[in-house]
Formats: structure tokens, C-alpha cells, sequence
């Protein structure tokens, strides 16, 4: 059944989402949406170094997503405007990235596949990577769930009960790079945030506890990849933006149940 | 034996020095409160306390204290939907009947499924109230928790205070300017601005130059709304200078002079 690439994009979608479910959870609360936006950019450096140094492109991705999650939070920690900071790196990171890439020698690199994703030539190995990395990611916040909770809506309730709001945002920050490495195959460098933020968003409008919240993020980004992917296939679109764009009507859909709802009470 | 004590305890907020070598502690079951002007480093003095702030010099705490802090608020992301029974069970998870209870101890039953957004001001310090009192604290940190109430729901928070002390024998140290309403309920009263003007029992803190000389006269205390410069006045019948780390013969047996 694995033979078949499309069982193969769809297990690596459902998989991803298991992580992003969560962590995209997390992001929306903490406002770190610009921030895994950046961490995402700067996987495209690391995949220029990794081809460069013929490392495995994960770690590649992997360490510079890290070595620029790090940057942010220190920058972050001196008290500098994270805006226009944020901005400086993540492009920054990204465009020296392109041009590092078109040093790689002797390689026809598809640049899309980095940016956008390429899900259908998910790999055997790749779902591996995927389930193991997005397994660990939802394991880790499963397990210290009411520490990153209360860390996350006031760092000093957490402080004062004896829990450390600094080392509950180093998990997120670590689980974002996390993801982005993993997430490269699927959705690209320029979609990783919006898998993390939309389907989030889109729970939010339909949920009243957080722990609605993250099963609803899960569910929303299962029925995008399924229906991305679906779409991808009958209207020969691309797969990881197309799994974008269904959230995208999800959100819309949830958006008008919500505003519907309201009115008709 | 005490549950909390600062020693020559200096918080900076950049060059500014927001405490200059406090000396204080809090004793099990005693009600404190911390009483001073808008900038007089109340908040910085028990985050301090807390460990929230960066600060010098000593802070020592009972081996395996439990503290209940209640913040001056809490601002929730509009995102993040969190019905109270979610977080009173943060960080440790608690029975139903616990929570109903406590919700009931506090004044406000029956509200587990509210949203703690849509809770008003009075409802909010009373669910924080009773997150604090589910980890069936040593002692209760506040941070001006009566702020946003009007002076009904002022009296009673503190009433209910009152009354939590007596049940569970619980130490409270809690911040207010609220000067008139809050004296009635502490055993101790420390008067800050910067350092520790005086502190002593309610009515001789009332009465102490120092404090008069930051609150008015004859008002008892209800004129806290007047802002004046670090070098006030101390001429006027007690007459200590502003070194640190001695203490004085007090004007009256009860009052402490720790400049």
C-alpha cells in the first residue's frame, strides 16, 4: 500500500499535522507567527549548506532553523522590537540561501521543491522522518502541557508555582525548528508557518477550551491535506500550496459559522 | 521562624533604584500589607520577592514554601479560549469537588465553564483568589487585588481574606493603595517608598510622621493620591537621617524605623 505515491503524500500530511496541530496552537496563543516564518526562511540557508557540505538535507535544515529559533529568542530576551529585527533575519537568511544554492556545483537543484513543498515524491524514509519528528513534537507537548499552558497565558503565574517560562519557550521554540525541518517536503520553507497558523486559527473560532482547540487544529489540517491533495490530483494544482488553500476555505467556513452563530443568538 | 525575609534587598530598573536595601519578612499566619505611593516599588518589591525580577542582595524562603500569587492582572490573548475550571487546574489538576468547592469558598459557584475573558473584574480576582488557594498555600502573595473593584467589592475581598486566614491560617502579603479600606484587616502595615519609611501596627503607622508625610494629615491615609519627591520630609518629629541597616529608638514602642 506504501508503494502508492498517494497514500504515501497523504500519510506524510496527516502525519505533519499531528505536530502542527498543537504547535500551531501554541504559536497563536504565543504570537509567534512571524517567528516561525522566519525559522521556516532560513531552512532554505540550510538546505544550500547542506547540499554544499553533502549533508542529509534535514539536518541541514534542522541545524540553521535551530542556530536562527536561538538568534530570534535572544534577540527577543534583549528587548528589541521583534518586528522589524524578525524581518532583517528571516529575509535576510532567506535570500543568502537562494544565492548560497546557486553556488551548489554540478546539481540541477529544484528550487520549488524547497520553497513550496513536493509532497507526492515523499519517500519511505521521508514519512519515517516525518512520523518520528512530529511524534516527538506532540509527545513533548503532550507531556509538559500544563506547564507550556500556564507559561504561555502569564509567565509569572508559572514563575510563582515554580514552573520555568523561559525553558517551556525554549521547548516551543526547539519544536518549531523541529517541524520546519520536517515539514520541508511537505508544504516548503514559504508554507511551513501557514500550516501552522491557519489551522489554528480556524479551531479557534470553533472551540471554548484549549484542549478543543489543538483537536480541532489536528482535524482541520487532516481534512486540508486530504482535500489538497485531492484537489491537487483532479485539478493537477500544486499539492503543498493546495493543502494551504483548503485550510485557507476552512478558515473561511469556520470564520462564517461563527460570525452566523453569534447573530442568529 | 519566618516563611519569607528579604535582606538588604535592591531592585534597579536601568540606573534608576526603584528599592534600596529593604529589610523585611513575613511570619506564618500574618496578615502584611505594603502600603506607598504610585513608584514607591511595591509591585518590585514582591516580584522580587517572587523571583520575577532580577534584584541584590538576599531573599531566603521556608525550605519547600508554597506560594499563591495573585497578579494585578491577567492579560489573556483573545486566541487562547480557557474556561476557569481549565485554569484552576493549572499547573496540577485538581477534583471537581475541589474546584466547586473552592469556587463556592471564594463567592463565585457554579462558574467552571465560564470563560475567564468574559469574567468581570471582581469575578476574575476571585477566580485568581481561588487558583492560589487550591495549591493550599503557606502564603498569599497580592498585587493590588482589589484594583478595578469599587469600594463594596473592595471591603469584601478583603473580608474574605480575612476570613481565609482564620480557616486555614494562611500568611498574606499583599500590596495596596487602597490605604483606608485595606489598614482594617493587617496585623502589619509597611509604609515603602524606595525603603521602608516605617512599619508597624495599622493605627501607629497611621500616626507616624513618616507616613503622614507621604499620605496627608487627618485624612486617615484616604489622600494617597499625593505624589511627592524622594526626599521627603522627615523633620517633622521624628527626625532620622537616611542611612541604612540600623534601627532607631522609635517614637513609639511599635514603630520601626528601617530608613
Amino acid at each position: 500500500m506504501l508503494d502508492d505515491f498517494l497514500v504515501r503524500a497523504a500519510l506524510a500530511g496527516f502525519g505533519l499535522s499531528i505536530a502542527t496541530g498543537p504547535l500551531g496552537a501554541f504559536v497563536v496563543w504565543r504570537r509567534l507567527a512571524y517567528f516561525g516564518d522566519a525559522t521556516a526562511h532560513a531552512a532554505i540557508l540550510g538546505v544550500a549548506l547542506a547540499l554544499i557540505f553533502s549533508l542529509p538535507i534535514s539536518l541541514g535544515t534542522l541545524l540553521v532553523a535551530l542556530a536562527m529559533a536561538g538568534a530570534i529568542s535572544w534577540m527577543m530576551a534583549q528587548g528589541q522590537s521583534p518586528d522589524s529585527g524578525l524581518g532583517v533575519l528571516s529575509f535576510g537568511a532567506l535570500a543568502t540561501g537562494l544565492v548560497a544554492i546557486s553556488f551548489v556545483p554540478d546539481v540541477r537543484v529544484d528550487l520549488s521543491a524547497y520553497l513550496f513543498g513536493d509532497i507526492l515524491t515523499v519517500t519511505r524514509s521521508d514519512l519515517l522522518l516525518i512520523w518520528g519528528g512530529a511524534g516527538l513534537v506532540a509527545a513533548v507537548i503532550a507531556w509538559r502541557w500544563s506547564k507550556l499552558l500556564l507559561s504561555t497565558l502569564s509567565p509569572d503565574l508559572a514563575a510563582a508555582s515554580g514552573v520555568h517560562p523561559n525553558r517551556e519557550s525554549l521547548v516551543i521554540t526547539v519544536a518549531i525548528a523541529l517541524v520546519v525541518a520536517v515539514s520541508l517536503k511537505v508544504v516548503g520553507a514559504l508554507l511551513v508557518s501557514a500550516m501552522l497558523i491557519i489551522p489554528a486559527t480556524a479551531a479557534r473560532r470553533v472551540s471554548s477550551s484549549p484542549v478543543q482547540m489543538v483537536v480541532a487544529s489536528v482535524l482541520v489540517s487532516w481534512a486540508a491535506s486530504g482535500a489538497g491533495l485531492w484537489a491537487s490530483l483532479r485539478l493537477d494544482t500544486p499539492a503543498g500550496p493546495s493543502i494551504i488553500v483548503a485550510a485557507a476555505l476552512i478558515f473561511v467556513l469556520t470564520t462564517g459559522y461563527r460570525t452566523f452563530r453569534n447573530q442568529s443568538v | 521562624m519566618t516563611l519569607i525575609e528579604a535582606n538588604g534587598l535592591t531592585v534597579r530598573h536601568g540606573t534608576q533604584t526603584v528599592l534600596d536595601r529593604v529589610n523585611m519578612s513575613v511570619a506564618p499566619g500574618e496578615i502584611v500589607t505594603i502600603v506607598g505611593p504610585n513608584g514607591s516599588g511595591k509591585t518590585s518589591l514582591l516580584r522580587a520577592l517572587l523571583g520575577l525580577t532580577p534584584s541584590k542582595g538576599k531573599v531566603t524562603r521556608k525550605a519547600g514554601l508554597v506560594v499563591g500569587y495573585v497578579p494585578q492582572k491577567l492579560a489573556l490573548d483573545p486566541t487562547l479560549p480557557l474556561p476557569v475550571r481549565t485554569f484552576l487546574n493549572l499547573p496540577k489538576a485538581h477534583t471537581a469537588d475541589q474546584i466547586a468547592a473552592m469556587l463556592d469558598r471564594v463567592g463565585v459557584p457554579g462558574i467552571e465553564a465560564r470563560q475567564v475573558q468574559d469574567l468581570s473584574g471582581g469575578q476574575l480576582q476571585r477566580v485568581l483568589l481561588a487558583r492560589a488557594l487550591l495549591e493550599h498555600p503557606d502564603i498569599l502573595i497580592l498585587d493590588e487585588p482589589t484594583q478595578g473593584l469599587d469600594q463594596m467589592g473592595e471591603a469584601g475581598f478583603y473580608r474574605l481574606i480575612e476570613d481565609v486566614r482564620r480557616e486555614t491560617g494562611v500568611a498574606v502579603l499583599m500590596v495596596s493603595h487602597d490605604l483606608h479600606v485595606v489598614m482594617s484587616a493587617s496585623d502589619r502595615v509597611i509604609c515603602l517608598n524606595g525603603h521602608i519609611c516605617c512599619e508597624g501596627k495599622p493605627h501607629v503607622v497611621q500616626n507616624a510622621p513618616e507616613y503622614r508625610a507621604l499620605f496627608g494629615h487627618g485624612t486617615q491615609g484616604a489622600l494617597a493620591l499625593y505624589q511627592h519627591a524622594h526626599d521627603h520630609d522627615h523633620d517633622n518629629g521624628c527626625g532620622h537621617e537616611h542611612s541604612h541597616d540600623h534601627h532607631h529608638n522609635a517614637p513609639k514602642d511599635e514603630v520601626e524605623h528601617a530608613g
